[in-house]
Parts: structure tokens; sequence; C-alpha cells
């Protein structure tokens, strides 16, 4: 359990936030750049002090103003991984990642060389920082974090720093740590692939307040939040598992509480669970079941809310289709179709707008398939 | 005509001597006044600042003869010396040591102060959060990194003190054996008549050891650089 109330002004900008979040999983800060993320990460290291609060992690104490307790960082026990690493140069790969190791004995060296193993750097041990890319750093900074055993790992955009290819080849990574290590992770991110593809709960912060706490595909179908999870990215998540592939087109089925998604051939086995995510612009509205189309996912729903948009070009819609999903059509599509809600409509989806991208693995055996719009 | 002479010697010795101690003494000092300035703010900051600076913009025989008020046998310090621990340093080669680690002093912190402050905190505060207390951190991380501006201020104090003349002259006179540095000897030798020849080989051999020093620590710094993996 992760406990946060803290406080503190820097100037004009101010953090005060309060939250609680089940630490047992993979937590995302997520907001835009400057609405105090990287903040309130350093707050949990002990790098910064609020005013007034109280931090408490797994029922470990950290920080509590009213009782007088401020942990130094180095009594905290929370792993940190930056975004930009902080290797220290004058040691090499194996000095940084013992460097904050508790003990040296023969458990201390099977951990070492478990998780020096898990993250794939072997062979980077005797090299020095500067002889590593991006990503290699990145995979150095994360084994550093994880074998100073800390109770929760903190990790401030650790991929903001790389390109998109580095980011694939770390992604597979975090996941596995998240899946194998089973240690609780605050993870900060405004990118929303990293979000749906990571996490379990999200943590929304908007100008230094919490605007909204819960699992991803609540917090993610709340069209009021649209402003804050982002207009050009908006768009549901969908809690799928798969069902069956059709090798012949290249093609998987998902099963989800509205029925069975295609989408284009995913490497998991059947049963396997998987977060879909679906961008608003990516579906289209029919008032009657099209016929001669090229879109493979047409599902009858009806209409929850609609929203407007402030430029009045585009108008969001909430519909349910047995989950949760939104649509985003033109005004005069609105107009024209007389789109109201409790209308029933069909919901179009390409199937090729569902890149990897879009795709998440849930970390824990944690699904909700009774999502029945109860978040709205 | 390339042997030196025992006088020759005796001087080489002698300055060596001096300036190895004088970076020795003047070294914990110049870390943790370089580390106050650069990291600590506190009331007198710009005094103190200001006074380490005064060897670099008085002469030098005024240096001289503040340590000789300071250190003589009847001066503050100089008197507590004799008689708790019956260390005598007017007139001996230890006052030596300090009138050239006075004069090297501002360079020795600036050096490191400089060095201190290009130190990533970010790395600092990174090493706090692996588990690693304040003093940890600075033997570990802020040290380390601070080794190229801490090699640069002892190459300073080093050949300040290998040239140091007017300061020493007050403070300890030019006594063959105890005081009478590379520099002092030269001076001596240049009032002697028929000394020229022997100045000119003082002159040569300053050089060249002066040369052997910078040559030596830019060995060492390129060493420290490739090993700090800047």
């Amino acid at each position: 359990m992760l406990e946060v109330r803290a406080r503190r002004s820097f100037g004009a900008f101010s953090l005060d936030v309060d939250f609680a979040a089940e630490a047992g999983r993979l937590i995302a800060l997520f907001g835009r750049s400057g609405a105090g993320k990287t903040l309130l990460v350093n707050m949990l290291a002990g790098l910064v002090r609020p005013s007034a609060g109280r931090i408490a992690v797994g029922g470990h104490v950290l920080f509590d103003s009213a009782a007088g307790i401020d942990l130094p960082p180095e009594r905290r026990r929370l792993g940190y991984v930056f975004q930009e690493g902080r290797l220290f140069p004058h040691f090499s790969v194996r000095g940084n990642l013992a460097y904050g190791m508790r003990r040296r004995d023969a458990a201390a060296r099977r951990e070492f060389d478990h998780i020096v193993a898990l993250l794939g750097i072997e062979a980077l041990l005797e090299r020095r920082p500067r002889d590593l890319s991006g990503g290699e750093k990145q995979r150095v900074a994360i084994g550093r974090a994880l074998l100073a055993a800390p109770r929760l790992i903190l990790m401030d955009e650790p991929l903001a720093a790389l390109d998109a290819a580095r980011k694939a080849e770390i992604l597979p990574y975090i996941e596995r740590l998240r899946d194998e290590l089973a240690i609780p992770t605050v993870y900060v991110s405004h990118a929303m692939e990293e979000i749906v593809r990571l996490a379990d709960t999200v943590v929304l912060i908007s100008n230094g307040r919490v605007s909204a706490v819960g699992p991803l595909e609540e917090v993610m179908s709340r069209l009021d939040l649209r402003p804050l999870t982002g207009r050009y990215e908006a768009g549901a998540v969908l809690a799928t598992t798969v069902e069956s592939h059709d090798d012949a087109d290249g093609l998987s089925a998902l099963r989800f509480p509205g029925g069975r998604l295609l989408v284009p051939r995913v490497e998991l086995p059947p049963g396997a669970r998987l977060r879909v995510r679906i961008r608003a612009r990516d579906v289209s509205i029919a008032l009657a079941p099209p016929k001669n189309v090229s879109i493979l996912n047409i599902f009858k729903g009806t209409i929850l809310e609609t929203g407007e948009d402030s430029g009045g070009a585009q108008v969001d819609l909430l519909l349910d289709i047995g989950a949760p999903l939104w649509a985003r059509v033109t005004a005069r599509s609105f107009r024209e179709l007389a789109l109201t809600p409790g209308a029933p409509v069909y919901a179009l989806i390409k199937a090729v707008a569902i890149d990897r991208h879009s795709l998440g693995r849930a970390g824990q055996p944690r699904f909700r398939d009774d999502s029945d719009g109860s978040a709205i | 005509m390339l042997a030196l002479t025992p006088l020759e010697i005796e001087a080489l010795a002698l300055s060596l001597r001096v300036a190895f101690w004088c970076v020795v003494v003047s070294l914990p000092f110049g870390v943790a006044l370089a580390w106050l300035l650069a990291r600590r703010d506190f009331i007198g900051k710009h005094l103190v600042n200001g006074l380490i600076h005064v060897p670099l913009v008085i002469p030098p025989v005024a240096v001289g003869y503040i340590l000789l008020l300071l250190f003589g046998r009847r001066g503050p310090l100089g008197g507590f010396l004799a008689h708790a621990f019956g260390i005598t340093i007017a007139f001996t080669w230890k006052g030596a040591v300090i009138a050239s680690a006075v004069m090297g002093f501002p360079l020795l912190v600036r050096a490191i102060r400089l060095s201190l402050e290009a130190v990533d905190r970010r790395l600092e505060a990174a090493a706090r959060t692996l588990g690693a207390g304040p003093l940890r951190v600075f033997l570990t991380v802020t040290l380390p990194l601070t080794l190229p501006g801490l090699l640069t201020g002892a190459l300073l104090a080093f050949a300040r003190s290998l040239g140091e003349f007017g300061a020493t002259i007050t403070f300890v006179s030019s006594i063959p054996g105890e005081t009478r540095t590379l520099p002092l000897a030269l001076y001596a030798l240049s009032q002697t008549p028929d000394g020229e020849a022997g100045a000119l080989r003082l002159v040569i051999l300053s050089f060249l050891l002066a040369m052997a020093a910078i040559v030596a620590s830019e060995f060492l710094a390129r060493r420290v650089q490739d090993r700090l993996g800047a």
C-alpha cells in the first residue's frame, strides 16, 4: 500500500496531493510535463521535503510532518531509476550494480547473477558507462536500483530520453520485472503507450493535484478526464483475453465483454490476458449495421454520453458496447445522424488501427471482466 | 659538469621536501574550505573567500612578516606551539612549509572548488537513494569526481612552493640546509662574486624540475580523466 499526502509550494506552482494505491502492482503517475510528477517522486525518495504531509510504503512511514519523521533517502529503501540513468562514470557497470548492495554473501551473488541475466547485461559488466548505449545505460540503472533490495521501485520517465527503437528494447524488460520479480513499482510517464502497456493502477496528476486514481481501464474511460488524458491520444482501454488465432489471415481474435475483437496477429497463447487501447479517432459510428465494408469489428451499443469539443468541429461519444468505448466524430456527422445519449448505434473499429503500441499485457491476475461502465 | 654539487643536492632535496609537505599539509584544509565555499552558505562566506585570496594580492614579504609575527617565539601561535609541544616553526624548514602553504593556498582552494562545483549533484542524490549516507557519498562519489581538480590544485601548490621566495626569506630566512631552498640558494649565489655559473646551473635545475612536475601531472590528469570516463 502506497499512501501519499504531501504539500509544497514553489513560487507560483504548488503541489498538493493525497492518494492511496495498492502497491502490489505497477502504479503509473500519469500527467503532462510540468504537472509535478517528478517532484512527487522526489518527495517519495526523500530528495525533496514536503512542507507538510505523510508518506508511507507498505506500512513503513517515510515521512510524517506531524510526527516529525523524515527519513533520509538512504534509509527509505526505495530504488530510483532516473530519466537520465545517472550511472557513476568512475565505476564499471559491475561497480555501479554493486553500489547499493547491502550484502556480499553467496545469496547476494546469486541475486546479482539473476538480475544481471534478467536484464541481459552479462556482457557489459566490465564496461564503463560511457561505452554503453542509451538503452544499455537504462538497463544497468534499473539493475542498480533493484540490487539495492528496495521496498518499492520508482521509475521517472526511464524511457523519455530514448528513441523509439531503444524504448521498444527496454519495455519488455520492465514487463519482466513487473511479472517475475513482483516488486511494487511507481512508474512516471506522460506517454500513453507506456502506461497502457505497463500500468495496472493510474494516478492522474494535473497541475500539482491528483485528478483521478483507479484501475487503468476505469480512468481511461472517463469522459470528464479527457482533457487530462490527452485529446489526440484519447481512447478507451479494453480488457480482453486472447481467444484464437487465424494464421492464414494473420489475425487474432480477442474476447471481451462486448464480443470478439479482431486485431493483427499477436504473439500470445490463447487464454493470455491483453489490454487493448482503442483511440476514439479510430472508431466510426453507423446507425444501421453496415454492409460491404472492409471493417472487421462492428459492435452494437448505445451512446452513454456526448462531449462537446471546444473547437466545435468534433464530438466525442462514450459508447456502451458491453464495455466502455469512445468514438470521435465530426460535428457534422453528429448533427446529421442526430446522435443523442441513449441512441442505439453501431461502432466500427478498423483492425489495422490497433498496432502493437496499443497493446499491453496486464501485470497481475487482476482483471475486470465486469467492465460495465460503473466508473462513469 | 652534469653531476650536482653537494650544495645543489641539498637545496634540491630541501625544495622537494618543503613542496611535498606543503601539499600534504594544505590539501585537507583546502578540500574542507573548497567544500564549504562550494556547497554551503554561511555568514561571512565572502570574508573567508577574500581572506584566502589575500596572499595572491599582497606582497609575499608582507605575508612572511605576518607569519613571523604569528609564529615567532613571542608570537601568539609560535609561543603556544613552543610551550605546548616544544615545536619551533620560525627559522626552520617547517616554517618554509607553512610559508609556501599559505602562498599556494588560494590556488589550491580555487582549483578544488571549481572541480567540486562541476560535480553532478544528481549523481550524489542517486547514491543516497542507493543507501549511501552523506560521508560514503562524499568518499565514493564526490571526491573521486573531484580528483582532476585535486590534482590540479596539488600541482599548483607544489609548483608555487618550489618557486616561493619572498614569504620564505622573510619568515624563516635563508639558512643553508634548513630553509635555503632552490630559489633562495639561487638568490644567494647571484649576490656572491663569481656565483654566476652556479646561479645559471640552479636556473636550469629549477626549469627541469618545473617541466618534470608539469609532465607528470599531465600524465596523471589524463589517466584520471580516463578513469572518470569523461
